[in-house]
Parts: C-alpha cells; sequence; structure tokens
C-alpha cells in the first residue's frame, strides 16, 4: 500500500503546486455557481436539486482537464521511464493516481458545501438529499477520474487525452437520453449504463446497491484498462 | 552476475537491437559504445524492464525477466537519458519521493542517504531549488542521487555525460569510476574516450547488432597491432616515390596525404603484418636522394576500430 500513498501524495501536491489546481477550482465554482443561483431566486425552494442535475455535465468537462496530465505528461516529459523503472508495479501506479484525482474531485466540491450552508439561512434543508448529493458526486467524481486516467494513458498528447476524456464522460452522461436511438430490447441495458440515472438516484437521498455497484465498476473496468493500456505500451 | 542472451527487440517492422548477448560480471564498468541510434538506449531500456525484448532473455543473479521484473527493478538504478525528472518539484522533495517509492520508510535512513549522496554528487547547495531552474549538468546530478538512492548493486547510465561541459564530465566520470569499484555498472556513450577511460569492458554495437565485446585493453592491444605508417618525403616525386614505396613492399596500404607542397609529399602506410618497417623503409629511401622529414609511427587508436566497425553501409 505504501508506493500508492507514496505517488497519490506526490500527485495530489503537484495539483497545487502549479497554477493548474486554482484555475480549474475557480472556474469550476463559476460556472456552477452561476448555472446554479441564476435561476434559485426564480423557483425560490431550498434545496441544491438544481445544483446536483447538472453536475454530471459540468464533471464530464471539469474531469477530464484535471486528469488528462497524469500520464500524458510523464510520457511527454521522460519521467514515465524513470517511474516505470522503480521498484512499482503498474498497478500501485494507476491506483495512486486515481486516488490523487479523485482527492482533486473532492477539493474542487469542498467550497460548495457553502451553498447548503448559505440556503440554510433562507429556508429549511433537506440534509438527506444533501448529503446523498455529495456522496453521489463523489461517486461520479472517482469513476470520471478514472476514465480520464484511461485516456490520459493512451496518449502523449494532454489535448487528446482531454478529447477522448470527454468523450467517454459525456457519453456516459447523456446515453439515457438517447434511448430512442437504441432497438427496444437494448433499452435496459443501455439505460443502466448511463451514469446520470445513477447519480440522481442518489442525490434524492436513496443509496442503492445497484448505485453503488454501477460506479465501483466503473472505476474498477477503467483501472484495469488503465493498467492494460501501460503494459500494452512497453 | 548479469546474464542476457539473444536479446531482440522490433518496432513494428524495424529491429532496433538484433540478437544481442552480454554477460557482465559484478563489480565491473561495462561501455556499451555505438553511433546514434545503434540500439544502445533500447538495449538498456529492456535491461531495467521499461520496454518487454521481442524475444531473448535476462537474468539477474538468479531471477529472471519478466516474472522477477519488480524485485529487479528493485535491485537497478537507473539514469534514463537526458535525465527526465519532475520540474516543478524541489531536489529534496524529489529525492524523498524517489526514496519512499524504493522503500525506504525510515525517515532517519532517508534524511542519512540524502547526506551521503549531496555530498557525493554534489547537491548540498541546491536541495531547495525547483528542478526546473537547475541547468542541465546539476539535472543530470539530481538523475544520478536518484539512481543511486537506494544502493543497488547495478547502476545502468544512459549517455551519462552528454551535453555537459568538460568539467562536468570529468565529475560525473569520477563519481562513476569511485562507485564502479563496487557495483556493476553499464553505462552508454558515443564518446570513445570516455569509455577507454572509465571501463573494463567495451562492447560495441551497431544497426543494433553486437560488433565487438572484449576489455578495455584487449581492444587496445588488437588496434595496436596494426599499426600505421606516416612518412613525409621532399625532394620527390610523386609517381617515383610511389613506385619506390610498391617495390620495396607491394603489400603495403598507401595513401596520399594533403599536405601543403613546401612541406614535400605525404604517405600513409598501412602494413598487412605485424611487424615493424621503419629500420627497412629508412635503409630502402636513404639509397635515393629524398629527404626524410618525418617517418613515424602510429598505433591505431580505439576510435579507428569504432569507425571501421560502426562506418560500413553509411
Amino acid at each position: 500500500m505504501t508506493p500508492i500513498k507514496t505517488i497519490a501524495l506526490k500527485e495530489f501536491k503537484d495539483y497545487f503546486i502549479s497554477p493548474i489546481a486554482y484555475i480549474v477550482i475557480s472556474l469550476f465554482l463559476i460556472v456552477t455557481g452561476w448555472f446554479f443561483f441564476s435561476t434559485f431566486f426564480i423557483y425560490g425552494r431550498a434545496d441544491l436539486r438544481d445544483f446536483f442535475a447538472l453536475l454530471p455535465i459540468t464533471f464530464s468537462f471539469f474531469i477530464p482537464a484535471v486528469t488528462m496530465r497524469m500520464f500524458a505528461e510523464e510520457k511527454n516529459v521522460g519521467s514515465y521511464e524513470s517511474l516505470l523503472t522503480m521498484p512499482v508495479s503498474f498497478a500501485h501506479i494507476a491506483l495512486g493516481k486515481f486516488f490523487a484525482a479523485s482527492a482533486f474531485a473532492a477539493a474542487m466540491l469542498l467550497p460548495t458545501l457553502s451553498y447548503p450552508l448559505f440556503i440554510s439561512f433562507l429556508g429549511n434543508v433537506d440534509l438527506g438529499p444533501v448529503a446523498g448529493g455529495y456522496i453521489g458526486a463523489i461517486l461520479l467524481g472517482g469513476a470520471y477520474c478514472s476514465i480520464g486516467l484511461f485516456a490520459s494513458a493512451l496518449t502523449r498528447n494532454q489535448i487528446i487525452a482531454f478529447i477522448i476524456g470527454c468523450a467517454i464522460c459525456f457519453t456516459l452522461t447523456i446515453i439515457d437520453r438517447m434511448l430512442f436511438f437504441v432497438p427496444e430490447s437494448l433499452v435496459p441495458a443501455v439505460e443502466y449504463l448511463g451514469a446520470n440515472a445513477h447519480f440522481t438516484n442518489i442525490s434524492k437521498g436513496i443509496i442503492d446497491s445497484r448505485d453503488l455497484i454501477y460506479f465501483a465498476s466503473v472505476i474498477f473496468i477503467f483501472i484495469f484498462s488503465t493498467d492494460i493500456a501501460m503494459k500494452e505500451k512497453n | 552476475m548479469i546474464d542476457v542472451q539473444n536479446l531482440t527487440k522490433y518496432y513494428g517492422d524495424f529491429c532496433a537491437v538484433d540478437d544481442i548477448s552480454l554477460t557482465i560480471e559484478p563489480g565491473r564498468i561495462l561501455g556499451l559504445l555505438g553511433p546514434n541510434g545503434a540500439g544502445k538506449t533500447t538495449t538498456l531500456r529492456m535491461l531495467t524492464g521499461f520496454f518487454s525484448p521481442t524475444s531473448g532473455t535476462i537474468r539477474i543473479n538468479d531471477l529472471k525477466m519478466p516474472e522477477d521484473t519488480l524485485k529487479i527493478k528493485s535491485m537497478i538504478g537507473y539514469l534514463p537519458e537526458s535525465a527526465p525528472l519532475y520540474h516543478n518539484m524541489l531536489v529534496y522533495d524529489y529525492l524523498d519521493y524517489v526514496a519512499r517509492l524504493k522503500g525506504m520508510d525510515d525517515p532517519d535512513r532517508r534524511l542519512a542517504r540524502f547526506r551521503e549522496l549531496g555530498r557525493l554528487c554534489g547537491l548540498s547547495g541546491i536541495m531547495d531549488k525547483p528542478i526546473g531552474n537547475l541547468s542541465k549538468g546539476l539535472r543530470q546530478r539530481v538523475g544520478l542521487a536518484h539512481a543511486m538512492m537506494s544502493d543497488p548493486d547495478i547502476l545502468i547510465l544512459d549517455e551519462p555525460t552528454s551535453g555537459l561541459d568538460p568539467n562536468q564530465i570529468a565529475e560525473i566520470r569520477d563519481i562513476i569510476k569511485g562507485i564502479g569499484r563496487e557495483k556493476t555498472i553499464i553505462f552508454s556513450t558515443h564518446i570513445l574516450s570516455e569509455a577507454e577511460a572509465t571501463c573494463d569492458r567495451i562492447a560495441i554495437i551497431n544497426k543494433g547488432k553486437k560488433v565487438a565485446d572484449a576489455s578495455t585493453e584487449q581492444l587496445k592491444q588488437n588496434a595496436r597491432h596494426r599499426s600505421l605508417i606516416r612518412l613525409t618525403l621532399q625532394n620527390a616525386e610523386i609517381t617515383a616515390a610511389l613506385d619506390h614505396l610498391k617495390a620495396f613492399d607491394a603489400s603495403l596500404d598507401i595513401t596520399v596525404t594533403d599536405t601543403p607542397a613546401s612541406e614535400g609529399i605525404s604517405f600513409e602506410l598501412c602494413s598487412k603484418e605485424d611487424k615493424d618497417i621503419r629500420q627497412d623503409l629508412y635503409l630502402s629511401i636513404k639509397k635515393t636522394d629524398w629527404i626524410i622529414t618525418e617517418l613515424a609511427r602510429q598505433s591505431l587508436a580505439l576510435e579507428e576500430i569504432f569507425h571501421e566497425l560502426t562506418r560500413e553501409g553509411v
């Protein structure tokens, strides 16, 4: 476990050494804050439903931006070679980077905890959906981080990593709204693939094992694919 | 003991390393020589486990790739070409990261090792600087400290002195010689004098194939056997001189070299046989009215051997 921890800590610190972290977090807060509060006073409801409803879309752009450098930059600079020749396995590296990116996604969500705090001055906030929403957001963030990590492991170009990551995340987000293109027999299967529905369930405050298993499987599949992509390149 | 057998690596259709076998005894310094693109880096990358070979086996002591790759990696310290490092990290943070990944969990042991490496690689004054701000030579030393961190038995250095100034080259060379007394070192270079000065053994590769593999002494010995004689004559006609030399020894390989006319005519004579012909040559030329202004024997340097082995087909 120690190598995973070492790599995760180093990668997490890396975000805050360079200006990337501050830029991404600021942009994320501006985008989500603006979309949420622009309609907040019109509806006059003391909940975070609209904030969480938009999160899968914003995450599918922001998370790949966070993860795109993870492998692509190392390959480009060449430090990938130093890293791979140290006594750590591919899985250690992939998991270490995954935890760092997920922790960063959590750090990105941290300032938004002020929303429920402010709203609680305006009315009675139901804490169940808020707590569920944040749990769901962490799971969704983790799933998208594993996808972004996989995209980054495919290439040495950060832009390509970003676009591939966005494409996969965005597809998972909107796939359940595209069901009319799908033959009827496949509808339940494709519906299950969509991340949005699972996230919405959790953010309503309903924590169902099916949804947890969904996110756990996405994370597992993409970290495993990252591991394969790393091995394949050598 | 490193034992490499029939190592081959293809990139698609391109054969980068073709059937290379090497054995290296512990405590020796092996220099891997070759022109650019000969396959040096690829060979070293396979030894460190970064690339997996297309075919062939790598054994280190009783361990075998790829089954024991992780164990082998922990026995090897590797300095990749141009020492790629994380530019936004401080030197100390980077070394600390490396030490932790290499399994040095005890903070006291890490600190002691940093002090030792700081002295050995001359890093003491730059521990608090970001790596991105360092000069190439200093980065190379940080890379060297990375490679030596866990005091590994085997050090693999890919062009450790490339891009450094002569002082830095001398320093790095001293460090390599110093640690080479106890450790097995393999390093690649295209600078011959460097290999000659530091290595116990030299392997020359060209176009992925091993073309020579012998101790440095042996290679130099071979070179000495085939000597080259420089002869400069004044007062001589070029055709007459050539005729005379051919009559003297038909088996001589004669080339006329460019020299200013005022200095006479210069020849390079390469003898096929292993004997000194200078005496006989002098006696034979004494009979004419030419004046010998230069008659010297040059032993073929390592450089000549290198050229001979690697030039063909260029």
